[in-house]
C-alpha cells in the first residue's frame, strides 16, 4: 500500500499551505506499515504537542510536504523509527521534551535531557519538577580484540560548539562513533509558546546562528501562512538576497575549514578573507554581519539602499573572481587530494534509508533541494561521490549559483512596502520549509484565537545528519575525524533546541 | 654486618656544613628582575580557551573571524589554545545551559591561576533572549564571576578584539 493513500485516509486539519492530516491509532499504524515498504516518503521531522505527535514527510518526486498526527494514547504512541531510522533521535526527543514515549523505538535512550533540568518532560501538559543531577550517559558498546574507547567533549579543543563524541577504534581505526549532544539545549520550543509571532521570530533567528536567515526565514513564512498574509514582492525578493549571502558565506566558510582540517593553510586564509569582505557588505547593506533579526514575520526589517547594493555587489565581485582561484588550489595540490578523496564514505544505502537534505543529501546524488517545493529552481546539481571531497565540490557549485541567483534578483528588486501586518481570528497553523546552507529548515506553528503562539517546532536539517555522520567514520581512521565532521558540518544549537 | 653500619650512620651527625641562607634583600631583587624580564617577554601575550556554554553558534562565528585574515588576532600577543591548562582567559559563550554548568566548571578548575573570565555576547552576559527559560542558567556570573563582559548579539570581532586588546594592556 502506499503511505500517501493512508495519509489521504485521514481527517484534514487546515494548516496552510500544506494541509495536516489527522489518523488515527489503527491507521497510524498503517502508515507505519506502508512505509516499510514504499519509499516514495522521507520522513522530515517527527516533534509532539499535548496530546498529540505530528510527523513531517517529503516526496521529491512530487514534490509536495505531508504532515500527519496521531492523538498520544497513556502517554505512548507508535514509533516510527523501526521504519525511518532517521526517526530515531526525534523519538528521544519526544520523550524528553513531551513525556511521550514511542512504543517499539529502535532506541530509548534519554537525548536532550540529561537529568540536569528542575523539570521532566518540560513541553508536557503537566511538566514534573525534578532535583537536577547529572543522569549517567550509556553508550553503545563496541566488542573486538584489541577495541578502546576514546571519549572527546562535551568541550572540544577547537573554537566549535559543545558536544560529546564517544568513539570505539581498534589501533587507529574508528570501528564506532556515537554522539551525544543536548549540551546547548536552551529550552527554546517552550520560550516561543504563548508568543505573538512577532516577538517569538528572535528564537527562531537564534536557533542556529549560522542559519539565522534560514530559520527566521521558515519560521516567518510559517507564521504568515498560519495568519493567512503574505509578504509583500520587494520583501520577499529581499529575503532570497539574504538566504543566498548566508548560503554563500557559510559556504565558504566550510570550503576553508574542510581545507585547513587537512591541514592546507593557505586555502582556510583566502576563503576567509572572501568570507569576511561578504560579511562587511552585509553589515553595511543590512546592519548586522549575519542579517541576524532582519527577517521578520510579515516581511523584512529594514530596506536595502543603494550603498548597501553596491557593497553587496563588490563583494560578490571579489567571490566571483576568487571561487575559480579556490578551485585550482584545491585540485592543484596531491597532499590535499590524498585526504579528501574516499574519506568519510556515505552508503548509499544509508543514504537511501535517511534520506539526508542539504549538501550532504546532493553531494551523495540525492537532487532535492527546498526551492523546488517552491518553484524558486527547477532542479538542482548533485554530485556522486559521497565523500568529502564530493561534499566540498558540492558547495562550491553552491556558492557559484548563489552568487549568479543574488544578482539576478539585485538586478530586478522590485520596488514597494517591506512589511504587511499578519491578522488573526480564528486558530490556524502554518508551515514551511526553507533551504538553507545546510539544507531544508522547517518551521512549523499552530496560533491561537488571539495570534499567540500554541505550539512550534523548529527542525534544522542536522536532525539527519548527525547519525549518518556517525556512519561515514566508520572504518577511517581517527586523525581523519575532524575532517570528515567539518565536511558535514552540522548544527548542535540547531538540534539541541 | 649491615645493621651496626646503619645504626651508626643514622646515629652520627653528617659532615655536610649548616645550609646557608641568602639574603633576603638579593632574593627580593632577584624576583624582581626575573618578573620584569618575564612580563617583557611573554607580558604582552595571552592564551585563550574558548567555551561555548550554549550558544547559538553566532558568536562561535565572530570569534573565529577574529583568526581570519582581515583581524588576525595573533599580531596582538593572543592565541587560541586547545586545553585550559595552557590558558590565561577563558572566553565564554552563550546562556549557560543546566547542561553546560558543569563542564565550565571543570574547565575554570584545569585553568591554572591567574585567569580572566570573559563573558562574550549578550547570551553570556545575562542570558540575552534566553534568559528565564528553565534550561538556562542566566549568563556566566550564574557560576564564575566575569572581569570582563562583552556585549553584543553577537559582538563584531572588532568588538571582541578591544575587549581581549585591553586585557593585554592591563596585563603588560
Ligand atoms: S549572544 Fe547572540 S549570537 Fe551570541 S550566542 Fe547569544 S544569541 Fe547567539
Amino acid at each position: 500500500m502506499r503511505a500517501a493513500k493512508v495519509l489521504e485516509s485521514g481527517v484534514i486539519a487546515p494548516c496552510m499551505p500544506w494541509p495536516r492530516t489527522v489518523l488515527d491509532a489503527a491507521a497510524w499504524l498503517r502508515l507505519r506499515e506502508a512505509l516499510a515498504s514504499d519509499p516514495s516518503l522521507d520522513l522530515l521531522a517527527l516533534w509532539g504537542e499535548p496530546g498529540f505527535v505530528h510527523a513531517a514527510f517529503l516526496d521529491i518526486a512530487a514534490p509536495r510536504l505531508w504532515l500527519a498526527s496521531t492523538a498520544v494514547e497513556g502517554g505512548r504512541v507508535p514509533a516510527l523509527s523501526p521504519v525511518r531510522p532517521g526517526a530515531a533521535l526525534f523519538e528521544r526527543a519526544l520523550h524528553d521534551l513531551w513525556g511521550i514515549t514511542a512504543e517499539g523505538a529502535v532506541d530509548a535512550r534519554p537525548w536532550l535531557d540529561h537529568g540536569r533540568w528542575p523539570v521532566r518532560a518540560p513541553l508536557s501538559p503537566r511538566p514534573l519538577s525534578h532535583s537536577p543531577a547529572a543522569d549517567p550517559m550509556e553508550f553503545l558498546p563496541a566488542e573486538g580484540a584489541g577495541v578502546h574507547q576514546i571519549p572527546v567533549g562535551p568541550i572540544h579543543a577547537g573554537i566549535i560548539e559543545p558536544g560529546h563524541f564517544r568513539f570505539h577504534v581498534q589501533g587507529e581505526t574508528i570501528v564506532r562513533l556515537e554522539a551525544r549532544l543536548g549540551w546547548t539545549h536552551k529550552g527554546t520550543l517552550s520560550l516561543l509558546q504563548g508568543k505573538s509571532p512577532r516577538v517569538a521570530a528572535r528564537f527562531a533567528a537564534r536557533l542556529s546562528g549560522d542559519s539565522t536567515v534560514a530559520h527566521s526565514l521558515a519560521f516567518a513564512r510559517a507564521a504568515e501562512a498560519a495568519s493567512g498574509a503574505e509578504a509583500p514582492p520587494r520583501a520577499t525578493a529581499l529575503r532570497a538576497v539574504m538566504l543566498e549571502l548566508e548560503r554563500l558565506h557559510n559556504h565558504l566558510n566550510d570550503m576553508g575549514f574542510i581545507a585547513n582540517d587537512a591541514a592546507f593553510a593557505p586555502l582556510h586564509a583566502e576563503a576567509g578573507l572572501l568570507r569576511e569582505a561578504l560579511l562587511r557588505a552585509q553589515h553595511q547593506a543590512f546592519g548586522h554581519r549575519l542579517m541576524m533579526d532582519r527577517v521578520v514575520p510579515g516581511g523584512v526589517a529594514m530596506d536595502l539602499s543603494p550603498e548597501g547594493q553596491a557593497a553587496i555587489e563588490a563583494a560578490l565581485a571579489g567571490a566571483a573572481a576568487g571561487l575559480p582561484r579556490l578551485l585550482r588550489m584545491y585540485e592543484g595540490h596531491a597532499s590535499l587530494q590524498d585526504r579528501v578523496l574516499a574519506t568519510g564514505l556515505l552508503p548509499p544505502a544509508l543514504v537511501a534509508a535517511f534520506a539526508p537534505g542539504g549538501v550532504v543529501g546532493r553531494a551523495a546524488g540525492r537532487a532535492f533541494d527546498a526551492r523546488m517545493l517552491t518553484g524558486e529552481m527547477a532542479d538542482c546539481p548533485t554530485q556522486p561521490g559521497a565523500d568529502v571531497d564530493a561534499r566540498w565540490r558540492q558547495r562550491h557549485a553552491e556558492a557559484l549559483a548563489a552568487i549568479a541567483r543574488v544578482r539576478t534578483l539585485l538586478a530586478g528588486l522590485p520596488p514597494g512596502p517591506l512589511t504587511v501586518s499578519l491578522g488573526h481570528g480564528e486558530a490556524r497553523e502554518g508551515v514551511a520549509l526553507v533551504e538553507g546552507f545546510r539544507g531544508e529548515c522547517l518551521a512549523w506553528l499552530a496560533l491561537d484565537e488571539g495570534g499567540l503562539i500554541r505550539a512550534a517546532f523548529l527542525r534544522d536539517p542536522s536532525w539527519l545528519h548527525w547519525p549518518l555522520l556517525e556512519a561515514a567514520v566508520i572504518g577511517n581512521i581517527v586523525a581523519d575525524f575532524p575532517l570528515i565532521n567539518k565536511s558535514f558540518n552540522a548544527s548542535y544549537s540547531g538540534v539541541d533546541l | 654486618m649491615l645493621w651496626p653500619r646503619l645504626a651508626r650512620n643514622l646515629l652520627r651527625p653528617p659532615v655536610t656544613d649548616a645550609p646557608v641562607v641568602p639574603l633576603p634583600e638579593v632574593v627580593a631583587a632577584l624576583r624582581e628582575r626575573m618578573e620584569a624580564a618575564s612580563m617583557r617577554r611573554l607580558g604582552r601575550s595571552l592564551a585563550i580557551r574558548q567555551v561555548d556554554a550554549g550558544s547559538c553558534n553566532g558568536c562561535e562565528l565572530e570569534i573565529n573571524a577574529l583568526q581570519n585574515v582581515a583581524h588576525d588576532l595573533e599580531r596582538f600577543g593572543l592565541r587560541f589554545v586547545a586545553s585550559p591548562r595552557h590558558a590565561d582567559v577563558l572566553l565564554v559563550t552563550g546562556p549557560l545551559t543546566r547542561n553546560m554548568a558543569e563542564a565550565l566548571l571543570r574547565a575554570r578548575a584545569a585553568t591554572p591561576e591567574p585567569v580572566w573570565i570573559v563573558a562574550a555576547g549578550d547570551c553570556a552576559v545575562d542570558g540575552g533572549v534566553f534568559k528565564g527559560s528553565y534550561a538556562v542558567l542566566g549568563g556566566v556570573e550564574a557560576v564564575l564571576m566575569p572581569d570582563l563582559i562583552i556585549p553584543g548579539c553577537p559582538p563584531s570581532p572588532t568588538e571582541l578584539l578591544e575587549g581581549l586588546v585591553a586585557l593585554v594592556e592591563a596585563n603588560a
